[in-house]
């Protein structure tokens, strides 16, 4: 029997498709903005859990490489896609600035959904900053299925919390923390999911590393599986440039550095060695042929 | 639309290899094809350039991996691939069945690497020829790196050409970090090559300002992007002019029909569209239609014709 709760994130549903949309709304959501994108095919397709990538700069830009942005929601009758852009970069900050009847050339839906579980399972889902956004859609389908779901959004303030109002629109308890107390309760979102967990047949995380490692950990320690989205530096997103990859456990129980685009970015909690990120491990597949070797 | 739809003859060739068009996806840049079916009729490009493969499946380097830097791009993967036998028990069937003609780049640290990985390709169905990637910035000396050394190329280079399909025509992959590329040019191509790939990427570093560290797990990277372009169409035209025969690869920065057409005028009779990929998955398919159209409006018919042009 494995000894893993999850099984690896099946491939979603749809290939992408790439095309220039038209922002139809710019919304300030504390330090973040939300765009509203008119893309049908991106609507149509997408399920919670995927990302889009966005050419940043116009024609004449000198940053060539996509920006990946969780999917914070579709409409698909009236096939419009949303995002929650946080400004922190050169790419970043110029999406931010979009205004509505601008355009944006992008690629999606990208990366594997998050996977579902039996319907009516309790779920607990946590987002830390603007990564609360992938996990509104996640929130309605879920209690489309027949799940309570719990709802936990975490940031170092509360300008910086995200997609309150829309989980509270679904989920059946929202707790929110910030570490600065200045929304909710003082503390880590760590503080709300070790009370939650208990109660869940599931989790799901999406936010910063070290917030994901602490929700799959206390999943997994409760006996609970949990699936994580995680947001790695990505040139293409769509698993061609292989700069993404993180060190994590295959259905075969053999550790590979795994494209967070195509193979993530949704991964079972327990399958990310986030210890490892960012080294070598001499367990990896094909680290002998770099050198590395068995201590 | 086709590769065939346009007024101008596109086709062209690798050494004997007939090719129905003149853009290829770089090594390294489009990995083994498969993720860019979405977004390109994938059979209407010249080939497939894979990712470099080696003898053993190679897992690459820790992260970052990559750093965006002005007009291109920093990256320190490490040749991170399946192996030689993941590449024919998978990638390679996978574009055989679609028509999608390959040319596999092979990787490796001995000259026997090269030589047996030639061995494995013979005769393979879709593998049209070998490009040779004796330029990988991202090794651990400069001493594994082939291309910086005429000697040490033309060993690799004949070494191949010795064990590899004789259809299949092999090209040399140059690294523009050297004093004179002409001098290894001319030495590979005397050693067999069929054919040059110009150029791979220049190696450089990048310091985070706030950490006060190099990005790359790497520590050094290779820059890729429109950021070198002037540097490979130099190479490109320093070694046409010299060997006026050598068929070209053209690469290094082509995000446009107009950069492609740069280095046909330089002296390339092919190119490969990399890192521009990143930014535009339909890049190449974009990059043939403008090339053609460029083509038309300053009066060649066939891209044959516009090969070497700035030199005459």
């Amino acid at each position: 029997m494995s000894p893993y709760l999850t099984a690896p994130a099946p491939r979603a549903d749809h290939p992408p498709v790439q095309r220039e949309a038209e922002v139809l709304a710019a919304r300030p959501v504390g330090a973040y903005v939300e765009l509203t994108l008119a893309a049908p095919e991106v609507a149509g397709r997408a399920q919670p859990g995927q990302f889009v990538a966005f050419a940043v700069g116009g024609p004449m830009t000198a940053n060539l490489l996509r920006r990946s942005i969780a999917i914070a929601g579709t409409d698909g009758a009236a096939g419009t896609a949303t995002v929650v852009v946080a400004p922190h970069g050169p790419g970043s900050t110029w999406l931010a600035q979009r205004r509505p009847g601008d355009t944006v050339d992008v690629v999606g839906p990208l990366g594997r959904p998050f996977p579902l579980p039996e319907p009516g399972t309790t779920a607990l889902l946590v987002g830390g900053g603007y990564g609360a956004a992938a996990l509104v859609g996640l929130a309605a389908l879920l209690r489309s299925r027949g799940s309570r779901v719990l709802a936990v959004t975490g940031a170092a303030d509360a300008a910086r919390l995200c997609s309150v109002e829309e989980l509270g629109e679904t989920a059946d308890v929202v707790a929110v923390t910030t570490d600065d107390g200045s929304a909710g309760r003082a503390g880590r979102v760590t503080v709300a999911v070790a009370e939650l967990i208990g109660g869940s047949g599931i989790a799901y995380a999406c936010g910063p590393m070290p917030m994901l490692r602490a929700v799959a950990d206390a999943a997994t320690a409760a006996g609970v599986p949990s699936y994580v989205a995680v947001e790695e530096s990505m040139a293409c997103g769509i698993g061609v440039c292989m700069t993404c990859v993180l060190p994590v456990v295959g259905a075969d129980g053999l550790t590979r550095f795994s494209r967070s685009c195509t193979e993530g970015p949704v991964f079972g909690g327990d399958r990310v060695r986030f210890a490892d990120v960012g080294s070598l491990p001499w367990d990896v597949v094909g680290a002998d042929a770099m050198g590395v070797v068995r201590p | 639309m086709t590769a065939l739809d346009t007024a101008v003859d596109m086709t062209t060739a690798l050494g004997s290899v007939p090719l129905v068009g003149p853009v290829l996806t770089a090594s390294g840049c489009s990995a083994f094809g498969q993720e860019l079916e979405p977004f390109v009729d994938l059979t209407t490009l010249g080939a497939v350039v894979t990712k470099s493969v080696q003898l053993r499946p190679r897992s690459g380097r820790p992260t970052p991996r990559m750093a965006e830097t002005p007009s291109g791009m920093l990256n320190s993967i490490g040749l991170q691939g399946p192996g030689i036998d993941g590449l024919l028990a998978g990638e390679l069937p996978w574009l055989a069945e679609r028509g999608v003609p390959a040319f596999v780049s092979i990787a490796g640290t001995r000259v026997e690497d090269f030589a047996e990985l030639a061995t494995r390709l013979r005769g393979v169905p879709g593998v049209l020829g070998l490009e040779v990637n004796i330029s990988c910035p991202n090794v651990e000396s400069r001493g594994e790196v082939f291309a910086c050394d005429p000697v040490a190329a033309s060993d690799v280079v004949a070494a191949v050409r010795a064990a590899a399909d004789p259809a299949q025509p092999i090209y040399a992959k140059l690294s523009p970090d050297v004093t004179d590329i002409v001098p290894v040019a001319r030495a590979v191509t005397g050693a067999g090559a069929d054919g040059l790939s110009m150029i791979n990427t220049l190696l450089g570093l990048v310091i985070d300002p706030d950490t006060m560290r190099p990005v790359l797990g790497g520590v050094t990277g290779g820059l890729s992007g429109p950021a070198v372009r002037p540097v490979a169409v130099r190479c490109v035209w320093q070694v046409h002019q010299a060997l006026p025969e050598v068929p070209i690869l053209g690469m290094g920065g082509i995000r446009s029909g107009l950069d492609a057409l740069q280095f046909v005028l330089a002296g390339a009779s092919a190119v490969s569209v990399g890192t521009a990929v990143f930014s535009d998955p339909s890049a190449t398919a974009r990059v043939h239609t403008e090339l053609a159209g460029a083509l038309a409006a300053r009066g060649f018919s066939s891209l044959r014709e516009a090969v070497g042009y700035a030199h005459r």
